[in-house]
């Protein structure tokens, strides 16, 4: 363990730099979420994962977000286990109708001011399943979203993007 | 001959089903199958409903072993139940009768299963849909002093997929667990129905998104065996490289995640930045972190560049200095053997009877990898070797993902020197009413795609059977007697999939 630590220290971190966004992008990204909304959230965010019937694909991309070179916290932003502690709602898939009340009740338990971030084509638009006879469809046909970051699934990169748009006010 | 072959009319086989054969029976060969599933002869590979008739793929137990479906029409819509003669059957039949409206008689566990009653229709795959399930469900009944139940789900706690868990404790020992899924159930199989092969394709790469690319390949070859199509050499050899990097990428996402569920952070902080390299290396050979549709019917769909061969290189210097250190630094922690050794013991009696497999089979002992045994190209020209362990606990799980790791190490290697020039896609040509069956050894077991075609060449009915409909199960079986907190290193070391098994 030791020669671990010690390389590890030696060694430049392996953390990427934060993502630049550009004028262009920026204005791309903000104007998918309301500026007041912005200005509440302040610079700190704790985010509630909820798999609303998602293929496990963002799962893995979101999971990466917390990994050494995406290292989400330096951010002030951090993934918590209970929707009671959360300020924003990342919903993945194309809510199943299996879904629909857990992740309503998931809504409901959060307080407010909370936000709605729907991740991945299916939760954006239904994806590829949006035809389904178990899908109600997109995540703001049940909940009111203020966020969307297509992508089947987003990258951590387009993710990061997107999460600190919530944070630029 | 085989007992397989001795059992059933091979002469009268379908004639457009291939590789394996698919023989229409009777109910009485129906039930001598099903009987030879339970009294552990035989193992199930799948059970689905394809219009007014039921299939059931299984593997006899020669080595390697042969392959058939037997096929049965359903009388009244009912046909005898195979769970009621081996338990491994009774969650598919469940699944199946929910989908199909077909009524498995005899089945011991009426309850519904992938239906909660929230679609507004019962029997999606049937040709008249029937009246929804009800939205109440019984749990098992449990009886003793002292018992209390935990439910948790279907949001976890943590970023994974929903299901639902009801365990029953006794003080902090776990005296029963028992899963409640379909949850994600998309409809996978009836947006299939109807599809171009190549909107299919796309549609079973997201079966299951961490196993995109066994996914993506089974329904593939299935595809191909149905057109009676090859791909071309180069393609084979790419499709097999995109494997073994999702193979890596997820052993080494979950071993780093099961040292993380003993709060031991450093070694999943590593094998977390080995992860996103194959990632990105991925991204650099193909264009996508997953590699979603990159494998299709016909080949692949972007051929490996010189830039993506020397990122692989790059990777493959990382790999190599880094996994032994790691794999040592795992070895000598106490405090984490501790955690895993003799933790969630899966006995080899219970893998061999639920044709379990990938990680979870062979560390019980079920020596069966489906690149060795039912051989597809290239693993027939490539050296590998499985680990095998009877130890069944968390620790075996673990070990038996590093060698996985370090056996996809090697067979990059080899495909990165032998990998053949040439074309990397041949169109498919649908052949109607083709029917085709593949097994393709995912990170997590054997996936089996099986699709027949209707007459305009367009996929009539697809059936995506995950490796986790035979692990979910002993699952259940491996946490008894553990306690509550080491259910999350249990499961982890299984790693089954939701979506993949809800459909």
């Amino acid at each position: 363990m030791r020669k671990i630590l010690l390389e590890s220290l030696l060694r430049r971190p392996v953390t990427d730099a934060p993502p630049k966004l550009d004028d262009a992008e920026l204005a791309a990204l903000a104007a998918r979420i309301d500026v007041a909304a912005r200005h509440r959230l302040g610079r700190s965010l704790a985010i509630r994962e909820v798999d609303a019937g998602s293929c496990n694909g963002c799962e893995l991309e979101i999971n990466a977000l917390q990994n050494a070179v995406y290292d989400l916290e330096r951010f002030g932003l951090r993934f918590v286990a209970s929707p009671r502690h959360a300020d924003v709602l990342l919903v993945t898939g194309p809510v199943t109708k299996n879904m629909r009340t857990a992740l309503e009740r998931t809504y409901e338990a959060t307080p407010a001011p909370k936000w709605v971030v729907a991740v991945g084509d299916c939760a954006v638009s239904g994806g590829l399943f949006a035809n389904s006879y178990a899908c109600v469809g997109p995540v703001s046909a049940v909940l009111p979203v203020a966020l969307v970051i297509p992508g089947c699934p987003p990258s951590p990169h387009e993710l990061l993007k997107g999460l600190l748009t919530l944070l630029l006010g | 001959m085989t007992p397989l072959a001795d059992l059933i009319d091979l002469a009268h086989a379908a004639p457009n089903h291939a590789p394996w054969p698919r023989v229409d029976v009777d109910s009485a060969v129906w039930l001598t199958v099903a009987a030879r599933l339970g009294d552990g002869g035989w193992t199930l590979l799948g059970l689905w409903a394809d219009g007014g008739r039921v299939h059931m793929a299984l593997a006899d137990d020669n080595a390697p072993p042969a392959v058939a479906v037997v096929s049965l029409a359903a009388e009244n819509g009912a046909y005898p139940s195979v769970g009621r003669l081996h338990p491994a059957a009774l969650r598919p039949e469940r699944a199946l009768r929910d989908l199909s409206g077909l009524h498995p008689t005899g089945l011991p566990d009426p309850r519904p299963w992938l239906d909660h009653g929230a679609w507004g229709i019962g029997a999606p795959l049937a040709a008249s849909t029937q009246e929804p399930a009800p939205t109440d469900y019984d749990f098992l009944p449990v009886e003793g002093e002292d018992l209390h139940e935990i439910p948790v789900g279907p949001v976890h706690a943590g970023i994974i997929e929903p299901g639902h868990f009801r365990f029953t404790v006794d003080g902090e020992t776990v005296v029963r667990l028992e899963q409640r899924l379909g949850y994600t159930h998309k409809g996978l199989e009836s947006l299939l129905a109807g599809s171009t092969l190549e909107h299919a394709a796309r549609l079973a790469g997201r079966a299951s998104g961490d196993a995109t690319v066994a996914y993506a390949l089974a329904f593939a070859r299935a595809a191909e065996a149905a057109c009676t199509a090859t791909p071309p050499p180069r393609a084979v050899w790419l499709r097999a490289l995109m494997a073994e990097l999702e193979r890596m990428a997820n052993h080494l996402g979950d071993i780093g995640a099961i040292c993380n569920d003993a709060a031991f952070a450093l070694i999943h902080a590593h094998f977390g930045v080995l992860r996103e390299r194959v990632l990105r290396a991925a991204a650099v050979c193909f264009g996508h972190r997953l590699m979603m549709d990159r494998v299709v019917p016909g080949g692949v769909a972007v051929d490996l560049g010189a830039d993506g061969v020397a990122a692989l290189h790059d990777l493959m210097r990382e790999i190599r200095h880094r996994l032994p250190q790691l794999a040592e630094l795992y070895d000598k922690t106490a405090s984490l053997q501790d955690r895993t050794v003799r933790t969630g013991f899966l006995s080899p009696a219970l893998a061999r009877r639920f044709g379990c497999g990938g990680h979870v089979g062979r560390a019980s002992g079920r020596d069966f990898d489906a690149r060795r045994d039912l051989p597809y190209p290239p693993y027939d020209q490539l050296r590998f070797t499985t680990a095998l362990r009877t130890d069944g606990d968390v620790n075996a799980r673990v070990w038996v993902r590093m060698h996985e790791v370090d056996q996809s190490y090697s067979l990059i290697e080899q495909i990165l020197t032998g990998l053949p020039a040439g074309a990397i896609h041949a169109p498919v040509a649908p052949v109607a009413n083709g029917e085709g069956m593949a097994m393709v050894e995912s990170f997590r077991g054997d996936v089996l795609a099986w699709l027949r075609l209707d007459a305009a060449g367009h996929v009539a009915r697809c059936h995506l059977r995950d490796p986790s409909w035979f692990q979910w199960p002993l699952l259940e079986a491996a946490i008894e007697g553990n306690i509550v907190a080491d259910f999350p290193l249990c499961n982890k070391s299984f790693n089954c999939s939701y979506s993949g098994h809800d459909l």
